[in-house]
């Protein structure tokens, strides 16, 4: 116990020098390496004082512990994956941005459609997972349609609301430009509007991604196939076999993350052009 | 005198505002705005903030609908923007897509007119020859400074081919030494093609330099003050046309009805 105390007061010491000392230079290796310091630091506390203090299993596992369940549990953390990622987050993303996307915009066409769906789309913002769930099960049946259009419900209005807003970023000016060259509502939309709503649409895509990871997950406990990483959380949790929920809470944030950050790629690269990118992507001549 | 106002009768007005006034509510921002524009002149119109001279400006557009007269094109009435009839705005980081090249700015104008794809490569390298932007074909507005971008606009608003140029103080934001080159690439592209040019701004030194006649407002509402004929010679030239003792009478003579409000 007093060792324990004595290496976690010495590796945070240590750990806090580096990142002091990594802080005081500037660029590129400083921005990947500070996490990187960082998530390491942490991870070797967890394990410390799980081992140290003796923390039960089943109350907090050692990361050591949840690295060899992730192992030895990779076929089925595999076969997981595909059932509820491949299967039903991505579809059900797809679907619910798309139709989001393409609601935004016929919201903007009609005024009345405006006023009339918007505080509906509202409602539908605010319903629980937990209700809109068994709901999608009983509609769509237990294996990962249901999980879909549960990914589908959640990330449908952000979409919309942010599309919406970007659609009303275009100002009175870039109208009138477009107007003097005589140009359609269809012309202004697709050259000029569209592209200056994408920095809206992008929020929207990334915060999504996680949305509909935690739909489907929450979905798969009203009602699955065998397989899944929702049904494998709940039937490991109920066997108490925790290390095998920390692997698949440790997969969905993996997941998570390496997605907001492909997203976060793509939108540097389309949206180069604006203020918040320049200093990436352009540089005066 | 007379002589003129026969002149003024026989050219051909290509923009005529007849007694245009705008009212929102109850402010009345213009009233009984009248006056003719023959082609190929450079008209400057100067007035004190408030005198309207964007409301007018958006008017001659086709932008906005005056609340009472008309302004007319050639033998048509003005009610919507007409592709011979072409804006630069005063504010071209707004005015200029950010996500498009210099290139793709200008052929956003060309896609509008609808002209065929084959043609706009030519097309749009003869326009950036025009406004000495070659170099910076490639580039994205934001890596232009003002001043490139200011051209940009001019190259965008002549690949309509207008026959009226509307100006709204186009190099108001810019140094004084960027303006000053400016206007004379714009007396360049003004000499070079019959385009009618209007010109706003609030630099009485300006309008005078660049105009043959400068309307001047006056505000609340706005009006026409005076119509004043600039007779100096051209080519202008920055230093000599400034001095001119004409230059400075007309500089007198604007200061004077400004300063009288």
């Amino acid at each position: 116990m007093i060792i324990a105390t004595i290496v976690l007061a010495v590796s945070v010491a240590a750990g806090c020098a580096g990142l002091i000392a990594l802080a005081a230079r500037d660029g590129r290796a400083y921005a990947i390496a500070a996490p990187l310091l960082f998530g390491a630091l942490l991870l070797w506390c967890w394990e410390v004082v799980c081992l140290g203090f003796g923390v039960p299993r089943v109350l907090l596992p050692a990361p050591s512990g949840i690295a060899q369940a992730f192992v030895a549990n990779l076929p089925t953390l595999w076969a997981d994956f595909v059932q509820t990622v491949i299967r039903a987050v991505v579809p059900g993303y797809l679907i619910g941005c798309g139709a989001g996307y393409l609601t935004a915009i016929a919201l903007d066409r009609s005024a009345f459609l405006r006023r009339g769906f918007l505080p509906l789309a509202g409602l539908l913002g605010a319903m629980p997972i937990v209700g809109i769930a068994p709901i999608m099960v009983m509609w769509f049946g237990f294996d990962w349609p249901s999980k879909a259009a549960v990914a589908a419900v959640m990330t449908f209005f952000p979409m919309l609301i942010n599309t919406v807003a970007g659609l009303s970023t275009t100002g009175a000016l870039e109208r009138d430009l477009m107007r003097s060259y005589g140009a359609s509502y269809w012309q202004t939309l697709l050259k000029l509007r569209l592209p200056a709503a994408l920095p809206y649409v992008f929020i929207a895509l990334k915060l999504n991604f996680t949305l509909a990871l935690i739909g489907a997950i929450v979905a798969e406990f009203f009602g699955t196939p065998i397989v899944g990483m929702g049904f494998r959380i709940s039937t490991e949790a109920a066997r108490l076999d925790l290390d095998v929920v920390w692997a698949e809470i440790a997969l969905a944030a993996l997941t998570g993350s390496a997605c907001f950050a492909a997203l976060a790629l793509l939108e540097r690269a389309v949206l180069f052009w604006h203020p918040s990118f320049q200093k990436f992507a352009l540089s005066k001549p | 005198m007379l002589f003129e106002n026969v002149l003024d009768v026989l050219a051909p007005a290509v923009l005529d505002v007849r007694h245009v006034g705008m009212r929102y509510e109850s402010r009345e921002v213009m009233r009984d705005i009248h006056f003719a524009l023959t082609a190929g002149d450079f008209v400057s119109i100067v007035g004190p903030s408030g005198c309207g001279k964007t409301t007018l400006l958006r008017a001659m557009a086709g932008l906005t609908e005056p609340t009472s007269g008309s302004v007319r094109f050639k033998d048509r009435e003005i009610r919507e923007p007409q592709s011979e009839v072409a804006i630069v705005f005063q504010d071209y980081n707004r005015a200029l897509l950010p996500w498009r090249t210099v290139r793709g700015n200008i052929a956003l104008a060309l896609e509008a007119r609808r002209i065929a794809r084959s043609e706009h490569p030519a097309r749009i390298a003869d326009l950036l020859r025009r406004v000495g932007l070659t170099r910076h074909a490639d580039h994205y507005p934001a890596q232009l400074s003002g001043g490139l971008q200011q051209r940009v606009q001019i190259a965008r608003a002549l690949a309509q081919e207008p026959q009226v140029l509307l100006m709204d103080e186009p190099f108001g934001a810019l140094d004084a030494i960027t303006r000053q080159r400016l206007q004379d690439e714009l007396l360049e592209i003004w000499s070079a093609t019959s385009t009618t040019m209007v010109f706003i701004t609030h630099d009485l030194e300006e309008a005078i330099y660049l105009g043959n006649r400068i309307i001047v407002l006056e505000a609340n509402p706005g009006r026409v003050a005076a119509d004043i004929r600039v007779d100096l010679a051209r080519p202008r030239h920055q230093l000599t046309t400034r001095e001119d003792s004409r230059f400075l009478a007309i500089r007198h003579q604007l200061f004077g009805l400004l300063s009288a409000e």
